[in-house]
C-alpha cells in the first residue's frame, strides 16, 4: 500500500456510508448487545416524545472508527472521542470525515490527529469529535 | 433528580468479558466494516467495547428515557480475540441542566480495562442523559 502521511489541515478520504435503515438498527442492537428499544420500536420511541426510532449513537461513532481504520490499519487508532449533537433516524446518510489537526514523529511512526465528523445528507454535523492515530512507517503496518 | 447524586464517585463491581472472535465478526459486519482483519475477528473494531455493556443498570432509569450524550475512548493497545479483560466502572459524575424540554440529568461513567496480565487496555468516558 503506496498511502502517505496525511499533512495538517489535510482532508483524508471521505466514507460514504449507505442510508441508514431498520434492519441496519436491528443488526447493530444485535451486535452492540444495545437492546434499547428507542433504537428498533417505533411504539416505545413515541412513548418517549421521539418521532419515531432513532439510530444508535454509538453506530455513527462506529462509521467514525471505520473511516480511522480505513486510512490507518486495524489497531491504528489511540484515542475517539465524540459528542452526539443530533438525532439520525432511518433514511438518513451519514458521510464521515476527517481533517488532520497536528502530526508528531513518535518511534516507528508518526501519531496524527483529527478532528472528525458524521454528517447528514443536510450537511448537518450529528457526530462530532476528535481522533488520534497511530501511522506506522512504511514496512510496519500490516493488513 | 432522576439519578441519585449521592452515586457520584461510586465504583461499581469489576467486570470480566472475554473479546469473542464471533462476536467480533458480528460487530464489524453490522457497522458495515470491510477491514479484513476486523472481519476475520482477529483485531476489534475501535468502538467494540460498547458491547461490553453494564453500569447504566446500576444507575436505576429507564433505558428508553437514556439518550447518549458523548463517547471518549483511549486505546493502549489494539483489542485482540482472545483477550480477558476485567471492566472497572465508576459513576465519575451526576449533574442537573435546565434545557428546552425541562430538566435533564447528566451522568458520566468512566472504565479502565485490564487485561490477564493486569495491564491497561483502553479507558472510556460515557455521558448519558436521563430526561
Amino acid at each position: 500500500m503506496a498511502r502517505t502521511l496525511p499533512g495538517r489541515g489535510e482532508e483524508i478520504p471521505p466514507l460514504v456510508k449507505p442510508a441508514v435503515d431498520k434492519l441496519a438498527l436491528l443488526r447493530y442492537a444485535g451486535a452492540s448487545g444495545d437492546d434499547n428499544l428507542i433504537h428498533t420500536d417505533d411504539a416505545t420511541a413515541r412513548s418517549v416524545g421521539l418521532e419515531g426510532v432513532i439510530a444508535h449513537g454509538m453506530l455513527s461513532m462506529g462509521y467514525l472508527g471505520q473511516l480511522l481504520t480505513d486510512l490507518a490499519g486495524a489497531g491504528s487508532v489511540r484515542g475517539l472521542a465524540v459528542r452526539f449533537a443530533s438525532m439520525v433516524r432511518p433514511g438518513d446518510a451519514l458521510t464521515c470525515r476527517g481533517l488532520v489537526r497536528a502530526v508528531s514523529r513518535e518511534d516507528g511512526g508518526a501519531l496524527v490527529l483529527l478532528s472528525v465528523w458524521a454528517e447528514n445528507q443536510a450537511g448537518e454535523r450529528v457526530t462530532h469529535g476528535e481522533a488520534e492515530v497511530f501511522w506506522a512507517d512504511e514496512g510496519g503496518r500490516d493488513g | 433528580m432522576l439519578v441519585d447524586p449521592a452515586l457520584k464517585g461510586r465504583a461499581l463491581p469489576p467486570e470480566r468479558f472475554a473479546v469473542e472472535r464471533g462476536a467480533v465478526r458480528r460487530f464489524a459486519l453490522a457497522i458495515g466494516d470491510r477491514d479484513p482483519r476486523h472481519l476475520r475477528g482477529d483485531v476489534a473494531p475501535p468502538t467494540f467495547p460498547t458491547t461490553m455493556r453494564g453500569g447504566t443498570a446500576a444507575l436505576g432509569v429507564d433505558a428508553a428515557r437514556v439518550l447518549h450524550a458523548g463517547e471518549e475512548y483511549r486505546y493502549r493497545r489494539a483489542l485482540l480475540a482472545g483477550d480477558e479483560l476485567v471492566l472497572t466502572r465508576r459513576v465519575a459524575d451526576v449533574f442537573e441542566r435546565r434545557g428546552r424540554a425541562g430538566a435533564m440529568t447528566f451522568v458520566v461513567v468512566t472504565a479502565e480495562a485490564r487485561d490477564a496480565a493486569g495491564e491497561l487496555v483502553f479507558e472510556s468516558r460515557t455521558t448519558i442523559i436521563c430526561r
